[in-house]
């Protein structure tokens, strides 16, 4: 299979392509715009069929795109940040319309203050909306995500919006060599899609997103979605399984590496996980029994698999690349809900929140998370949880501080002299 | 339009699509222009609802519509009627689905989103030339969460968030001007107490490709405060006093469709509602009444000097 040098962004555009997809609503915002550019490109010069429309908003882009998904088409978008939070009351909205289509995140940190650079608390903040979640760590991992997720999406016993969830600037703008996998094989993979009785048309009337009336009716319809989100954990390895048989690459619904005798295990999702994996083979040389286990998909939360992977373990590190405010780590909550009580689990989590706004998680860091963890194993106690940051990082920032410090006084003696002057005018 | 096929009230349609026993109240004003417009309109359509009274229409596993409805948020109701319009387009274009199988796509929306919440996701549909029906029920204030003040509130409505004496301050937005800034393919005022007149317009638009803009000014016994069956008479008055110019706009001008002669004092419209009851009760507040009045003056003799 060839492989050609493709940036995350245009891995997750050709994904679309492949995928044959109708109707692309989009909106730019950095750093997915390129997804948006080159989707464009190719409906303009005719290299794909279908249609692409600019709305005014994330929100609107997200009302068309389920919309036109209810009405029987194959829609693809595509988002980041501050797009994904502008859309999110459309982002429960369309999943409770069972409108299946795939919306491809590029991961960016949120405001305040403003940023560009990848951290999780985005797509985070669609966890309990009803889309399910592909998480990637590289870019040939993207193009495969999207193809996955609208076989996951259009399963008639799932019918749900899929979110591939990939890094902004350390995926959507490096570029790796990416297989581009045969159009017939894909074809083969992900027939058209079938909308069955859920489409607008002359001919059968549909009333489709009415309201209800009262907890009985609502609890019925939301537990039934989840229900549905559930089914998805089972057809994805299913569909998984076909995609390692067409196409050669494992797709599990968690990456398992060197996690078979491992006694302390990096748990963490995206691409800084790929940072991990050097690590782990770095501690491993060093004679550690170190390993890596990363969900793909977060939903579904894969429960078992990751218990599973885990079982002999006897401490998780977990890094989280975001910040639940008053909490903490999202994936530290999750794991430690998902295996207490469960026989077997690893005694020990650590918490560690790294990769805040895209910033580094050195090989250092990794190496010391390693060591945090055997400590508290050796002990039995878990230290608190620990937000990597340096010292020199600090007094960086204080380096900052003081020279707005310094600026503010620099430029506001008029105001201060002006108020005293007032003040004496009335006195 | 001299070839239009409903020139008499014995040409409006004599069968009624909507079906009865919706959670409307009595005397809804915009229930009645509803049902008159849907009878024009017909089966072959998709309304795309935004949040409001109307959304209560279809509850499940009910529906008064016999065509198709689709649900979608307070402020984006145009962008849903974008996807379904491109969707279906899309099935048109590939031979997916047969042309007789195709809708018109109508936005039905109160005023609240029509005015505040969902202006940007409407010019962006007609930015776009969206081939659609926006309908807009316009009962002057957010009538479903029981009637506080919206863009679209006259000036000295008594609202439940503008219960002082001088009601609410400021003054109803132009909407019809700000659609029609946008030269979309039509755009026009109508009323349920003047049918003809509606049913002529809605049958213009069903005719025309592109955005067609109806706001339907909706009487409302609760939210206006007054006795349901005068819906009728408060509406004919609205048009008779000048207070709700019936117009369209195509093609870069706008006509008035009724030009009332002899308007009979603003005041005969306000004093039916209680709304506008503090005006005439105790006192009579001659100024703010004069006010009303002379916007309303000053409105047709920019009409008659045109």
């Amino acid at each position: 299979m060839d492989q050609t040098l493709l940036t995350g962004n245009v891995a997750a555009a050709w994904g679309a392509r492949l995928a044959s997809v109708d109707y692309i609503p989009a909106f730019p915002i950095t750093p997915q715009t390129e997804i948006i550019e080159t989707l464009g490109g190719w409906v303009d010069s005719g290299e794909m069929p279908g249609r692409m429309v600019t709305l005014e908003s994330e929100h609107s882009m997200l009302t068309a795109a389920g919309a036109a998904a209810a009405t029987g088409v194959r829609v693809f978008s595509a988002t980041s940040s501050q797009g994904l939070l502008h859309a999110m009351e459309m982002l429960y909205t369309v999943s409770g319309w069972r409108a299946p289509f795939v919306l491809v995140n590029v991961s960016r940190g949120l405001s305040a203050p403003i940023t560009l650079e990848a951290d999780h608390n985005d797509i985070l903040a669609a966890r309990d909306s009803g889309f399910l979640q592909i998480h990637c760590a590289d870019c040939q991992e993207v193009l495969d995500g999207v193809l996955l997720a609208y076989r996951l999406a259009e399963d008639p016993g799932v019918r749900l919006p899929v979110l591939v969830n990939l890094d902004g600037f350390y995926l959507s703008f490096t570029r790796e060599p990416v297989a581009l996998p045969d159009p017939a094989d894909v074809a083969r993979f992900l027939p058209p899609f079938d909308p069955g009785n859920i489409r607008f048309a002359a001919s059968s009337p549909e009333s489709q997103a009415v309201a209800v009336l009262g907890g009985s009716p609502y609890s019925y319809f939301r537990y039934e979605t989840h229900l549905a989100a559930q089914n998805a954990l089972a057809v994805y390895e299913r569909v998984a399984d076909e995609f390692e048989t067409l196409f050669g690459r494992q797709r599990h619904a968690v990456e398992a590496y060197r996690t078979g005798d491992a006694d302390i295990v990096f748990y963490m999702m995206g691409s800084f996980a790929t940072k991990a994996r050097e690590a782990v083979d770095r501690l491993r040389e060093a004679g550690q029994k170190v390993g890596l286990l990363r969900p793909r998909l977060l939903r579904p939360f894969p429960a078992d698999a990751i218990a599973e992977a885990l079982a002999g373990a006897q401490g998780v590190a977990v890094i989280d690349q975001n910040l639940s405010l008053g909490q903490g780590g999202v994936l530290h909550t999750e794991l430690g809900a998902s295996l207490y009580g469960r026989r077997g689990a690893p005694p020990i989590l650590t918490s560690f929140i790294g990769g805040l706004g895209g910033r580094e998680i050195t090989p250092e860091e990794f190496y010391q998370i390693a060591a945090v963890t055997r400590e508290a194993v050796a002990t039995g106690q878990a230290p608190p949880p620990r937000l990597l940051y340096t010292e020199s990082e600090l007094r960086e920032i204080r380096k900052l501080q003081a020279v707005a410090q310094v600026e503010r006084e620099e430029t506001t003696p008029l105001r201060w002299s002006g108020e005293s002057s007032r003040g004496e005018d009335q006195a | 339009m001299s070839d239009a096929r409903i020139n008499r009230m014995k040409d409006l349609p004599s069968t009624h699509l909507l079906g009865t026993g919706t959670p409307m109240c009595s005397g809804c004003g915009g229930l009645e222009a509803l049902h008159e417009i849907y009878d024009v309109l017909g089966e072959k359509t998709v309304f795309v609802n935004a949040a409001g009274c109307m959304t209560l229409l279809s509850v499940y596993p009910f529906t008064p519509f016999r065509g198709s409805w689709l649900y979608t948020a307070m402020a984006s109701a145009p962008a849903g009627a974008q996807g379904v319009r491109d969707a279906l387009d899309i099935l048109l274009e590939q031979d997916r689905m047969p042309p007789e199988d195709d809708l018109q796509v109508v936005v039905l929306t109160g005023d609240g989103s029509a005015y505040g919440m969902g202006m940007s996701a409407t010019s962006g549909a007609m930015d776009r030339n969206l081939d659609f029906i926006y309908l807009c029920y316009d009962n002057e204030g957010y009538g479903n969460t029981g009637q506080q003040y919206s863009s679209a509130t006259p000036h000295g409505a008594i609202t439940s968030t503008s219960r002082g004496s001088r009601g609410y301050p400021g003054y109803k937005k132009d909407l019809f001007s700000i659609w029609a800034a946008h030269d979309p393919a039509y755009v026009a005022t109508v009323i349920g107490s003047e049918p003809l007149d509606l049913a002529r317009k809605i049958e213009k638009a069903k005719t025309i490709r592109g955005p067609r803009m109806i706001i339907a000014l909706a009487p409302c016994p609760t939210g206006w405060d007054y006795d349901p069956k005068l819906s009728v008479e408060i509406g004919k008055l609205a048009v008779k006093t000048g207070v709700w110019p019936l117009k369209e706009y195509e093609d870069g001008a706008v006509t008035h469709t009724r030009i009332p002669r002899n308007r009979p004092p603003v005041e005969e419209y306000l004093k039916l509602q209680g709304r506008f009851a503090h005006l005439f009760e105790p006192a009579r507040n001659e100024e703010m009444i004069a006010d009303i009045q002379s916007r309303v003056d000053h409105y047709w003799e920019r009409v008659s000097s045109d």
